[in-house]
This record gives C-alpha cells, structure tokens and sequence, in this order.
C-alpha cells in the first residue's frame, strides 16, 4: 500500500476548485440578482464532490495503477485470472509458472459468479416467500395488517450482526434445533457451515427488505379497481393477476432492488454461517484490501463490483421507468 | 429547541474529543482481551500515569492504524513477524533497556529472537505455539502427527485457522517444509494439500478466534488452534468432553508477542515505566493467570511454580520449542501465499 | 379456510423471523456461559453490561454519531432538496443521477472508498470521520424523503407569497417548510436509524479507539461471543419496539397531509 503524500499540486488543485465553486455561487447570485433556491443545494454539492466523487475517483486510482503509482491494466487481469500478479513475479523469478501447473486462476471470477448466484437464489426467495406474505397483510378486510407490517420491520432494524450471529445458536451442531432433534429420537444435522445456511442468513436478513416495499405498494392501491373487475365478472385469480398484480410492480421491482444489491456484497454472514467455508465477493474484497494488503486489485475488485450492479440497476429502470417503485420511504 | 439540543451535543462532543494532557499518559495498541485490567489499575495507581487503552484484532489491522498515525501510540504489541516488518520499515525506535531493568527477566532463549535481530527494539509479552486440541473421548487414538488432519478419520470434524500463514504453515510442516518457505514448489504443494483435505470434506470450517467457544461446546473434534487459546478452551470445557493439546512431532511454529515503542512516540518514557512494570516478576505472574498463554518473565515462572511448570501447554518442553519455527517476515512472496490461500478458499 | 391458511403463512413467517432474537433473549438470562447448557436464570449479564466501559463507550458514540449526523443530514438534506426543486430540468436530473449514486454504491465500496479518501488525505480516523460517513450516507435518504413532498406541493405558493411581499426567507420558513415537515422528519427519523445499525461504512471509516455498537460487537463476535452481548441484543430490541411503535404512531397521525 502507497502511503500517499498530499502533493503539492493537490493543494492548488483543492484552492482552485473551491475558488471556482465560490465563483459559480457568485455568479449564480448575480445572474439572478438576489440568492435563488437553487443555490440551496450547492453546499450539498460540495459535499457530494468531496465525500463521494473524489473517494471514487481514488478508487479510480488505485484500480488503474500499480503499487508503485504507474498507469497499469494489471488489476484488472488479476480479476480475470487470479493467478496474473502471481505468475508474473515468479517469470520474474526466472521460474515458469506451467511447471506449477498454475494456469488461469478462476478464484476472483468464480467467487463474483457465486455472489451473483447466491443472490439470485436469495432474491427469488424472498419474492415468493414474501409476495403472498405482504398480499395477505393488505388485505383490507385483514385488520392486523399494519401492526403486523410493523411487527415484520422491527427486525430490519436490529443490528445485521447480532440477527446473523442468533441463527449460530440455532443451527449449530450443538445449536437449538439439533438438541430438539436429539431429544425426540431423529438425527443430528450438520446444518451449518454450508451454502445452505449463508443462504438462510441472507433471506433472513433481506426478506423485510422485499416484503416492505410490496406491501407500500399494494396498500396505496385503490381498493376499488379490484371490486370494479369483479363487479364486471372477473373471478379472484383473474382479478389478482390482471389487476392486483401489475399495479404492484413498482414494489416489486423496489424490493427486488433493496434486496439483490445488499445480497451480492454480503460480507459477513458466510464467514459466521457459512464457516469460511466459501466466499462471497464481499469477503473477497474484504480479504484482498485487509489481509492481502493489496488495495490495487481491491479496488479494480469494487469498480467491477459496481459496474455490475449500475448494470443490473439499469435493466431494471427499463422495466419501471418512472421509478416509482422508489417510493419506499 | 432541535437547534439547542445540537448545539449542546456538538459542544459535548467537542469536550469529549479534547485529547488528555501529554503529560502522564501512555498510549496502548493491544490485542482484544489480552491484559489483565487490575494490572492497568495497579499501574495508574502507582505511576498516576493514565493509560489509554486500544484494541486490534488483527496484525495487518494494527499495521494500517500504526503507519497511518504517526505521533499517535506509545506502546503497541505486533506479532513477532509484523515487528520484523515494523523494523523494516523503520517505525519502531529502540528501547532504552537501561530504563527497563526487569528485561533481564525475559526467558534465555528469547532474548535474541531472530525477528529482533539486534534486539533493539522489543521486549517479549507473551508466547506460544500452534497445535492441535483435540477431544480425547472422541478420538479414535493419541494425536501426534499433523497427518491425521489430512485423513478421512475425522471427516467433517476439524476446525482449521482461516489465515493464510497459518493454514499454510501447518501444511508446509507436515510435509517436511519451513513455514517460512520462499519455494513456490513447496508452497504450492501444502496448498494442494490443503486444497485436497478440502475437497474431502475433511474441514468443517475455517475460524480464526471462533473455534475456542466452539470446542467447548463439543462441536468439532480436532481444532488447529493457538496454545492459549486452547488452554482456554481446556479450562473452561465441560463434564464429558476431555480436552487435550498437542504440538505434533514434525514441529509447529512458535510465536511471540512482543511490545514496541513506534518512532514517533510522543510519551516514551511513560512506555518504557508500564513495559518494565509489566515485567516485574508478579505484575506478569497475575497477567499470566488471567490470559493463560505461555509468559516469557523467570520470576513469573519461579512465583506460579509446580502449576505452571508442570502444565505443557503452557511450559512445553525445550526440545518442543526447538522444533518449532518462527514465522519471518515475508513480504516478497506474500503475493504467492495470498494467491495459493485464494485458491484454498475457493476450492470446493 | 383461505383465511385459516392466509394467517397461518403469516404466523409461519413472523415465527421464522422472531425465532432467532426470541432464543438470543431467552440466552441473555442463561446463567452459564456455553450456548448449549442452561445453567439457570441470572441477570448478571445485563449487569456486567451496563460495568462494561467498552460497551457504554460504543453505546454512547453509537447513539451520538446517529443523532449528530441525523441533524446535519436533515439540514443540508433538506437544503438541498428545496435546492434542486427549484432548479431547471437539466440540472435538476443531473443532481438527482448524483444523489443516487451512494445508493447503489455497495456499503463495501463507500466504506472502503471513503477509507481511501481519508488515508490519502491523511486525515485521522476516528469520530469525525465516521461522522462524516454517517452525514454522507444519510442525506440522499433525506433528499429522497423530501423531494415526494415538494412535489406534492403547490407550484405557485411560494411565488404566490413572494408577490404578497414576503422576504424569501419569510416564504421559505412559513409557506414551503411547513409543507416538507412530514419528509423532513421521516428523512430524519431514517437517517437516525440507518446511522444506528451502520456496521461495514463505520468498519472502514473508524478507529479502534472510536468502536460503536456494530464494530465492536464484530470485534467481540472474533473472540468469541460473550452473553453481555445477548443482554445488549436484547435490550436493543426492547429500546427497537418501543422506538418503532412510537414512530408509527407519529407517522399515521401525519398519514393524513
């Protein structure tokens, strides 16, 4: 890791980027002869430029150079082929690495398809397990509705950490479930250490997450479009899937959003459940900055990472233009 | 009244971050759960001055923070590589060991460790080893080889340390190597061999500090673990579970944690009073029995006597510390063991 | 029968959520240390939590970190929202493309990127930092609280309480903000909690001097976990339900506007 100096051109820089931003609110102000509402969003510009835009750009940075400050594609092959960085110090060496068998590395790539796949897997199921859930609590005639709404929030907001390391008490070997099993005569499982419990971990870390933004939507929508189709003779089933369910998509395509994001950068619910056993890419990335103090390929690690996920964002936006599903909040 | 009740927030913060008087305080980076805090308390009693405690977990971790604030921490306690590295990239100063006259108490044969080489700049804290601890009624026979952690017997059943060094230096030891190998060869070779133990599902997770609750809840039979650690998990193991730990014969490595005192100290004597009252013989004797790991101090040893002495966890035999290695410094291959330890993780 | 099966799916999955917390709470009274034997009722846990330096430390800076950078969020989020309401098209757009980019931004890369910035700036890492972190991940949630009600909003109030002679900041105070109250508060209200439950932004951007709950409750969850930790998780949820219960009551008496 370059323990960067603050270079001196970096200062002048910052002076002359704050100069021209006081000379674009001056302007602002003279232009329109008096302060304009929109010069109320100017500090929170500043503050997007500098805690946002420059952090990236430093992401930037470090994704396109080398350790020692040279422009390099380096990081990125690295991704592509786990064993780049590593081959090259060995031909370096004066070693070939064919003697090592070690051909392309597919651990960067196979770690990113695993994540992708994981939270897939994830959000189907918090679709289908939590579309019915939500449908059922907007029910009008469902009087508990809203405090159960609440009831389903409530773990959304205690502490990620704590709801993952309560499932440990349960799954373990020794866990809850596996002394209740013992205890009426059934075998003990190995529940935990497997793909099987992360997955658990996440849909029940996420399933708040989906069931939420469905049911906003599902609840704002006029009751009477239903009772309308069904006065025009349409059964139920037909109501729900010609009416109900269309007008639900914003949130569905909102929870979907809340749900797969989180889902493919899990970084800590492998390592409690799954027993470091497998990786999501959020522990990979974790790992390489951390403990391989290598943030060069970290960083082209994270850029890859939100390339992917603007572009399933994208998609996405195409199926809910509006971007009415955003109304969650 | 949202406006007052910010201000009088930020104005509390504000006093809170006032940083203490340079004057009577010594600033310390340890590991989580590492000191015993009457000690602090005996210390600040005595000397008035205040000690400002900070924890790490990780060597890398501590690392960052120390490169990154410079002026900032007094004392710290790196693991024996990472003071190498420390040394190396000129952040330690050298200790006035006239100042620190209970060094002479630190054990004969780490007085020159070779992470030290001129032994300069720290002073050891506490030691150990790595080994297996094992659950005697479960397993089939006495452990003493790595071997039987890379055998079907215990399938499912054996935790091993997720960390590269460690993971591989087991491997690399069971197959006859250093655990400071440069050989891509042979270092390639214990990751396959971790690779294949892997594969056949001999592992059932890889946990760093996780394991000691776990072997005391009875959920593994083999672990790799740290000598302290598993003294933990020995002591507090239950009725029905019989825990043992072993250094296998083919050798381990022997690690150490020592106390440094950064370049850019800003109290230096104040390090040095709590590093040589640390090593008074009972000041580390009430240390030792609160951590559990091996102490490096002889008066400690001679004050905790046939208890201490006769524990071999804790007190191996020299022939054990002799076949142990340390782990050096490695950073021109690191690149090749963090590359191997990916593959480890990723094989399935 | 529907309804039977209807309310019997929600139980299943109020059950399957609740479990996990249920047994954590039911652990916070378990008088032993391991996780698989009772060894009878005590409450020493929750005493030894409250004489624990470290966690009243980490509770302390979580709960002034969250109310801190939940005000300051508030106030230049809302700024900003009046800000770029009045703005043209154009870079009206642009300024909302710019406040959905911490959205998507994974909590790793934010975390990481501001470590970055912080390290390249050689600023120190403690409280201010993590403040900082929490202000900038809180004020997109606080613009996009904001903006529904500025919309709603009549286009020509403020015009029409500038001609009646009203200083700008007059029509500002008295005719928009009342109107944006509800957005502001549920903006403030979101970013207090999202700030409370931070864990992987604050990991980055803090030191180990400066922990909050999460970071040190990850910390402790390395080692090993010690029950103080199930009496505080529990303690969390009873503080949890009475805090949500309170803000639903306050957002269905506002439902109305």
């Amino acid at each position: 890791m370059s323990n960067m100096r603050f270079p001196p051109w970096a200062i002048w820089a910052m002076l002359a980027g704050l100069a021209g931003f006081a000379a674009m609110i001056a302007a602002s102000v003279r232009h329109n002869r008096g302060v304009r509402r929109s010069l109320f969003a100017y500090p929170y510009g500043l503050w997007m430029v500098v805690f946002t835009i420059i952090p990236l750009l430093l992401i930037g940075y470090y994704a396109f150079t080398n350790k020692a400050g040279q422009f390099t594609l380096d990081n990125f092959k690295t991704f592509w082929d786990s064993n780049y960085e590593m081959n090259k110090q060995l031909i370096e060496l004066g070693m070939d690495p064919q003697t090592l068998g070690s051909a392309r590395g597919t651990v960067n790539v196979d770690t990113l398809v695993y994540s992708l796949w994981m939270a897939f897997l994830c959000t189907a199921i918090c679709l289908f397990v939590g579309y019915p859930a939500a449908l059922f609590m907007a029910d009008r005639e469902f009087k508990l509705g809203s405090t159960l709404v609440i009831l389903f929030i409530i773990p959304m907001w205690m502490n990620f950490l704590l709801r993952t390391i309560a499932w440990m008490s349960l799954l373990e070997d020794n866990g809850l479930i596996n002394t209740i099993l013992s205890a009426i005569g059934l075998p003990r499982m190995q529940l935990m250490y497997n793909s099987q419990a992360v997955l658990l971990g996440m849909v029940y870390n996420y399933l708040p997450f989906m069931v939420f933004p469905i049911y906003n939507a599902l609840a704002k929508q006029d009751g009477k479009l239903s009772e309308a189709a069904m006065d025009l003779g349409a059964s139920p089933m037909l109501t729900f899937w010609r009416v109900t369910m269309p007008l639900s998509l914003p949130g569905v395509i909102s929870g979907i959003t809340m749900v797969f994001m989180p889902s493919v950068t899990t970084f800590f619910i492998p390592r409690v459940l799954g027993g470091g056993n497998t990786e999501m890419f959020g522990d990979l990335i974790e790992r390489t900055f951390l403990s391989a103090d290598n943030w060069n390929v970290g960083s082209a690690l994270s850029l890859i990472m939100m390339i992917l996920i603007l572009m399933s964002l994208t998609l996405l936006r195409k199926v809910d233009p509006e971007g009415e599903g955003g109304s969650t909040i | 009244m949202k406006k007052l009740l910010s201000l009088v927030l930020i104005a509390l913060i504000a006093f809170s971050l006032l940083p203490a008087s340079a004057q009577g305080v010594v600033r310390v980076f340890n590991w989580e759960d590492y000191i015993d805090p009457e000690v602090i308390s005996l210390f600040e009693e005595e000397t008035g001055i205040k000690v400002d405690y900070m924890r790490f977990t990780l060597n890398e971790d501590m690392m960052v923070q120390v490169r990154n604030s410079p002026g900032y921490f007094d004392l710290v306690f790196p693991s024996d590589y990472a003071i190498e590295r420390m040394i190396s990239e000129e952040l330690l100063q050298p200790i006035d060991f006239e100042k620190v006259p209970n060094s002479a108490q630190t054990l004969d044969w780490l007085q020159n460790p070779d992470y030290d080489p001129e032994h300069k700049y720290s002073i050891p804290y506490m030691w150990g080893t790595v080994g297996i601890l094992y659950d005697a009624n479960r397993v089939k026979e006495p452990i003493d080889s790595w071997g039987v952690l890379f055998e079907d017997t215990y399938k499912g059943e054996v935790f091993m340390l997720d960390s590269p060094r460690d993971a591989l230096g087991v491997a690399l030891k069971y197959l006859g190597y250093s655990v400071n190998s440069k050989n891509p060869a042979e270092i390639k070779a214990a990751a396959d061999l971790l690779i294949k133990q892997k594969q056949d599902g001999i592992v059932k997770a890889y946990q760093v500090d996780e394991t000691k609750d776990k072997m005391v809840a009875g959920e593994g039979i083999l672990a790799v673990m740290w000598s302290g650690d598993a003294q933990y998990a020995i002591d507090e193991s239950p009725e029905g579970i019989d825990l043992t730990y072993v250094v296998p014969k083919e050798g381990s490595n022997v690690w150490v944690d020592g106390m440094v005192i950064p370049a850019s100290a800003p109290n230096p004597e104040n390090a040095l009073a709590f590093i040589d009252f640390l090593s008074r013989p009972e000041i580390a004797k009430m240390n030792c029995e609160y951590i559990r790991y091996s102490s490096p101090n002889k008066g400690a040893i001679e004050l905790m006597g046939e208890e201490y002495t006769s524990n071999t966890n804790l007190n191996p035999s020299q022939e054990t510390i002799d076949n142990c290695e340390f782990f050096h410094d490695n950073a021109d291959v690191k690149v090749l063991y963090d590359t191997f330890w990916g593959m480890v993780k990723n094989a399935k | 029968m529907t309804r039977i099966f209807k309310r019997g799916y929600l139980a299943l999955i109020l059950l399957f959520l609740y479990v996990p917390i249920i047994v954590l709470i039911i652990q916070s009274f378990n008088a032993g240390v391991s996780r698989a034997r009772w060894a009878g009722f005590s409450l020493k846990w929750y005493v030894d939590l409250f004489k624990s330096p470290a966690i009243m430390n980490a509770l302390y800076i979580t709960v002034t970190i969250a109310l801190l950078s939940a005000v300051i969020a508030t106030i230049i989020g809302t700024a900003a929202a009046i800000g770029i309401h009045a703005m043209q098209k154009r870079p009206q757009a642009f300024m909302m493309t710019l406040t959905n980019i911490p959205m998507t931004m994974p909590d790793i890369v934010t975390g990481i990127s501001l470590m970055l910035l912080f390290i390249f700036t050689q600023v120190k890492r403690g409280y201010i930092t993590m403040l900082a972190a929490h202000i900038t991940f809180n004020i997109p949630y606080v613009i996009l609280s904001v903006m529904p009600k500025l919309k709603q909003m009549n286009k020509f109030s403020y015009e029409a309480a500038l001609d009646l002679g009203a200083t700008p900041g007059y029509a500002l105070r008295k005719v928009i903000l009342p109107f944006v109250m509800p957005g502001v508060i549920t903006g403030a209200l979101l970013s207090f909690t999202l700030s409370l439950d931070d864990f992987t932004i604050s990991y980055f951007t803090t030191s180990p001097l400066v922990q909050n709950l999460s970071t040190l409750i990850y910390s402790e969850a390395r080692k090993g976990i010690k029950p103080t930790m199930n009496a505080l998780s529990a303690l969390m949820f009873v503080a949890l339900l009475i805090l949500l219960l309170a803000v639903n009551r306050r957002v269905s008496k506002t439902q109305e506007v």
